[in-house]
């Protein structure tokens, strides 16, 4: 005979379905930065901790005084991660252009899937390090042309996500706050807005959140309002312990993801009862 | 011979004319790493390392990838 109480654990983690972005699928929904590390080795075990299948570097000047004695691709296996560059610095569409041609070249010297793709960023200014809308269109629609996958980073300005997918972007990627910054998704209906235009009958076109993120739940809260994924990096990269950071962020990822595809409540002002009336035994004021 | 002057990532130096991108990489110790060159802004790539001679005035610019966000 068999209870209604037999039940039996779940079998496999639900709701881990896989993020298609620029031609491929990824199980992991986080990608993350390898800037800011004490040290190389740390960073190797925070990337492996956090999960990701995707990585972003920048493209730089050879040191040709006082050359360090490692490199950051020693310690990054490029066999197992994709590698995204960016255009970090870059404060014109020209420049960026340039750095997304120099970063192929590398990558294809490396023989990475990641050559060929590109985090666009075309920054206003050095303070803020808000993106100049203009210039990430003017760079995307430019490199479309010469054949990159372009994931671009922007603000959280509807308008402007609308037409960097329009010059042919293959993900938009809205700031949650500044680069850095720590603050979270500061204009949640922002997002929102960016999510419904870009997905409006493209449901499938890939939005990720990028920058602001300050502590794992910042993560939760953008996949729960029905974010692709997030790419984060001083996060955890200064965290007192990136690592556990690491570990919390891939967590939150996924507890986000699962929130939204599960489908949350509706916010009431008032109280609901989670135990019923029905055969309460005591004095119930107003009955 | 006279040497020609160049700019290699922001600093002025001086090489033998006929210097290729890739003479001047092994030079400055650079081979077998990754590694690309721009030569005024407009990208070499690596298989015409070997056959591109740098000019006089020419600004070259080799970068590599570093931790980034």
């Amino acid at each position: 005979m068999t209870s209604a109480k037999t039940s039996t654990p779940p079998a496999a983690e639900p709701g881990l379905d896989p993020l298609a972005l620029a031609g491929r699928t990824w199980n992991s929904r986080l990608i993350v930065g390898t800037g800011k590390y004490e040290s190389y080795e740390t960073m190797q075990r925070a990337l492996d901790a956090s999960g990701a299948e995707v990585v972003t570097v920048a493209v730089r000047r050879e040191r040709l005084i006082n050359k360090e004695g490692r490199s950051l691709l020693e310690f990054i296996d490029t066999d197992r991660y994709t590698i995204l560059p960016n255009t970090a610095g870059c404060f014109s569409a020209e420049d960026a252009v340039r750095v997304a041609r120099l970063g192929r070249e590398i990558l294809e010297q490396l023989n990475n899937p990641g050559a060929g793709w590109v985090k666009v960023e075309v920054l206003h200014d050095k303070k803020t390090l808000l993106p100049d809308p203009v210039g990430t269109i003017e760079a995307t629609r430019e490199l479309v042309a010469d054949g990159f996958k372009v994931l671009a980073y922007t603000s959280d300005d509807p308008a402007s996500a609308v037409k960097i997918k329009e010059a042919g972007a293959a993900s938009v990627m809205p700031a949650g706050s500044p680069i850095g910054s720590g603050q979270g998704v500061l204009n949640r209906n922002n997002i929102l807005l960016c999510l419904e235009l870009l997905k409006e009958g493209d449901a499938a076109y890939p939005v990720i959140v990028d920058a602001g993120v300050g502590s794992a739940s910042d993560v939760s809260v953008a996949m729960e309002i029905g974010a692709d994924g997030v790419l984060l990096n001083t996060a955890i990269a200064h965290a007192k312990d990136p690592v556990m950071m690491a570990h919390a962020m891939r967590h939150a990822c996924i507890a986000g993801r699962q929130s939204y595809l599960a489908g949350r409540i509706p916010k009431r002002l008032y109280a609901t009862a989670s135990s019923p009336w029905e055969g309460a035994i005591s004095y119930i004021p107003g009955e | 011979m006279q040497q020609i002057r160049i700019t290699v990532n922001g600093e002025p130096q001086e090489v033998e004319p006929g210097t290729t991108v890739a003479a001047l990489i092994e030079r400055l110790g650079l081979a077998g790493q990754p590694c690309a060159a721009e030569v005024n802004k407009a990208l070499v790539p690596k298989r015409d390392h070997p056959s591109r001679e740098l000019a006089e005035g020419d600004t070259v610019e080799l970068v590599t990838l570093v931790g980034g966000g």
